[in-house]
Parts: structure tokens; sequence; C-alpha cells
């Protein structure tokens, strides 16, 4: 259980995690370009949605993850995987407006505006930001505990990006993935709120410090 | 399998066809699966003969056709038809059929009947997809009488001069090329016609988002997307604008079924 990677090791897993997340970016673009998907507007929404998602939830997999494994440098994988969540998140967000708007951005407001399935998808976006923004050592210093207050916020993105799948697909009345998401989403809460019920005051404080690290 | 027909170049459209290619690897056919793929990947499965299609209800003369005999029914015509799916893309196709009403006129409808309703296989030993809960199944689809007995309304057996493949609703569908696409009911076994308007598939399990006309119309949204534009598939790629989407998808002649009815409210 107690497997620590050596500075080396630990270099290496977080170059091979990379360019794993990097890989569902570089297949959209490679078939897009060779003009496989029948219908590359489609093909990209979905992708850099799906991967988003996933990765939002990887990202909050890290916590539990940790505490189950005793893995404590696992978090310090966490920040380029939340990244790599913004990151997909962003593309999804630029196929919406490009592709399907052609920067018109009073048609993109209008339907932000309309469709509650979007604006919610479009809030998760926004409010990504200012997490992505504040991702760096010089900002977190900065911050200090309000750093870590911040990326609270995490836990409102997530539920807001199931609810704009949930509706994106009541459409087509198809729930099966929202289903298997959102239960990973919702055990990835629960997870947290059973822990903060069930430690002492004490203890909160520290963890709440070492997440920072 | 080759499908001699004569084009009806009165109801054919100019503009330049979907690729075969794209036209049977890019469908909605969700008893094969509700990916756009799936169809493709499933639909092989379905046996198409032997295959009738049994006509029932208000009609002198109800009966059990055999596809052979459909088929030959009344002379091929291939047509080429705008087709726009309601999901915001569309496609053209060159389809092999003859209009609907000469099939219809053949079985005598009593002069109750009001409404056509079309029933679609729903055989789990050759349909992976009707195992899901996504639909009620059997998927059914109906239309008004008269716009059954409209020229454009086509009972179709094949495209592109061939046979239907089976991802594309054979071995006998309908096309009914001014309402988005899930209106034409695919791989059909089953005609009734009825004194009340039918439950049909999308518009039974969703009635806000799918209306029982679902007429193509860029002035009423779909509750998650507008319908004011659509992606022509094979046109271009990503940075290929958007073509606007015309009222009835072009097909002005089917106006006049509508004049004095709110197509915003029966939409």
């Amino acid at each position: 259980m107690a497997f620590n990677p050596t500075p080396t090791q630990f270099k290496a897993l977080k170059a091979v995690l990379f360019m794993l997340a990097l890989l569902p970016f570089l297949r959209m673009a490679w078939l897009t370009a060779a003009g496989v998907p029948v219908d590359p507007v489609e093909f990209l929404t979905h992708g850099s949605g799906d991967w988003a998602l996933y990765l939002l939830c990887a990202t909050l997999a890290v916590t539990p993850l940790r505490r189950l494994t005793g893995w404590n440098w696992l978090v310090r994988l966490r920040r380029m995987v939340g990244l790599f969540t913004f990151f997909y998140a962003f593309m999804h967000f630029m196929t919406f407006l490009w592709f399907d708007h052609f920067f018109d951005v009073a048609a993109m407001w209008k339907d932000v505006l309309k469709r509650p399935f979007i604006t919610v998808g479009f809030a998760a976006f926004v409010l990504l930001i200012p997490l992505a923004a504040t991702s760096t050592n010089g900002m977190i210093k900065r911050l200090g505990r309000n750093w870590a207050r911040l990326h609270k916020v995490i836990y409102a993105i997530a539920p807001l990006a199931i609810l704009h799948y949930w509706w994106m697909k009541a459409g087509k009345h198809n729930f099966e993935q929202p289903i298997v998401w959102g239960s990973i989403v919702g055990v990835l809460l629960l997870l947290r709120v059973w822990w903060s019920l069930s430690r002492p005051r004490t203890e909160k404080r520290v963890t709440t410090a070492s997440v920072r690290s | 399998q080759k499908l001699p027909a004569t084009r009806n170049p009165a109801f054919s459209t100019n503009e330049k066809q979907t690729s075969f290619d794209d036209a049977t690897h890019y469908n909605n056919f969700y008893e094969f699966g509700t990916d756009k793929a799936d169809p493709a990947a499933n639909a092989h499965t379905l046996k198409t003969r032997p295959w009738t299609v049994q006509i029932e209800g208000e009609v002198k003369k109800p009966q059990t056709i055999d596809l052979d005999r459909l088929v030959k029914l009344a002379p091929l015509e291939e047509r080429i038809y705008r087709l726009r799916c309601v999901e915001g893309w569309s496609m053209v196709i060159p389809w092999v059929g003859y209009s609907l009403s000469s099939l219809i006129r053949q079985v005598e409808p009593t002069s109750n009947a009001k409404y056509i309703e079309f029933t679609s296989l729903a055989d789990r030993s050759q349909m992976p997809g009707v195992k899901s809960r996504v639909l009620e199944w059997p998927y059914v689809e109906g239309l008004r009488m008269d716009e059954a007995m409209h020229p454009l309304t086509l009972l179709t057996v094949g495209m592109y001069g061939q046979v239907l493949p089976n991802q594309n609703g054979a071995p006998v569908r309908i096309v009914v090329p001014w309402k988005y696409g899930f209106k034409s009911a695919k791989s059909i076994v089953k005609i009734r016609f009825l004194r009340e308007q039918p439950r049909t598939a999308w518009n039974g399990i969703a009635p806000d988002e799918y209306g029982f006309y679902s007429n193509v119309n860029p002035n009423v949204d779909h509750p998650r997307w507008s319908q004011a534009t659509e992606r022509r598939i094979g046109e271009g790629g990503l940075f290929t604008p958007k073509r606007k989407t015309l009222l009835f998808n072009g097909y002005n002649e089917v106006a006049s079924l509508y004049t004095g009815m709110d197509l915003k409210k029966l939409y």
C-alpha cells in the first residue's frame, strides 16, 4: 500500500498521464483533419464534452483515492488533471461558439439565456475559469486560505455539468450515460460529506491546509 | 442489389447529393442503437425476407401484402429529396419508390379513415436496440390522411439505385420530405387506417418537444435548440457556415394542407 514514487518515477508518471490526457484531443484533431467524422461539429462537441466530464471526475477522485490508499503524492497530479478538465471544457465551449455559432455572440447569448441546458453548461464553464486562472504556484501563495475556499466551487461545477449532460440527453430520452456519470459524481461528493461529518474539528483544519501542498 | 427506377424530375432537387457512404453510416434508427454509427454496425442482423406488411383498420380491403407484390404495385420512381433531421442536420438522398397514395387507393380506406399509422418491426432477436427503454416499442408514426395522400409522400424501397440498406429502414419505409426525419417510419410491418390521431413514438413520450405534425419549420424552435439553420452533411467541413432551414423543408406545395392552422401551436 505504501507506494511512494521516487522523484524520477513521479516525473515519468506525470509525463505518461499528460500524454494520456492529451490523447483524446490528438485523436479528435487527427480524425477531424482527415475528414472521418460525418458530422465534425457534433463529433467535436460530444468528444470534448465527454472528456471534460471524465477528467472532472478524475480530478474529484484524487482526494478519495488518496484517503483510501494513503498515496498522498496523488495530490501533486491533481493540478494537471484539473487543467486538462478546463482544456476540454474550453474546447467544448469554443466548438459551440465557433463552429456552431460562427462567433455570432448575440446568437450565442440568445441560446445561453433561452435554453436551460446551455445556461447550466455555460455557468459550469464560466465557474471553471477562476479555478484555472488561480492554478499557478504564485496564485496559490497569494490567495492563502482563500485558495482552498475558492476551489470548493468545483463542488458546484460538477452537479451543473451533470445537469447539463442530463438535460442534453433528455432530448432523446437517453439517460444511460448521465445516470452512470451522475452516480460517479454523486459518490465522489457524498464521500466528502461523509468524511467532513465524521471527522473531528481539529483534524479537519490540518487536512484543509494540506490540500494546498 | 440494383433496383431500376425512372427519375421523376418534377419531385427532384438538383442539389448535390449526400454521398452513399455518409447516408448509410450516419443514421438514427434506435432499434439498432442510439449512436448514429450503430445502425450501420448492427443492422446486418435484420432479415428483410420474407417480409409482409399488414394493412388493417378503416379499409374496405384489409390484407397482408407480401414485399414482392408491394414493390411491383406501382412503377418505381427515383426522387431526390432533401432530408432534414430534427437534430439540425440535413442530407440530399435519391430515394426509390412510389407515392404512398398508389397503395392507399388500392386498399380503399373507408370514409372514417382520418389518419394513417405506420408500425415498425420491433424484434429483439434482430434488433439489439429494442431492449433499451429509450422509446416505447414498437416505433409508431402517423400522418393525417391528406398528408399521406400527398404525392410527395413516398413509399420507399430503395436509395441510390439500390435496394434499401438495412440501416436505412429496409425493406420498406416511408419518406415524408417536408417533415423532420423521425416522421418517416422505417422497416414497416403494419399500416393501419384510423378515425383518431394515433399516439406516435416521439410525440407520445415528449409532446413538448416533438409535435404530431413535426413539419420542418425554422420559426418553431425545439426547446433545446434553434431550428433556424442546419448543417448539410458532407458539405465542406467545420468552417462551412450553416444553411438556412426552409419552411416545409422547401416543399412549399404542401402549404395548402395547413391553411388556417397555427403551426406554432400545432408544431
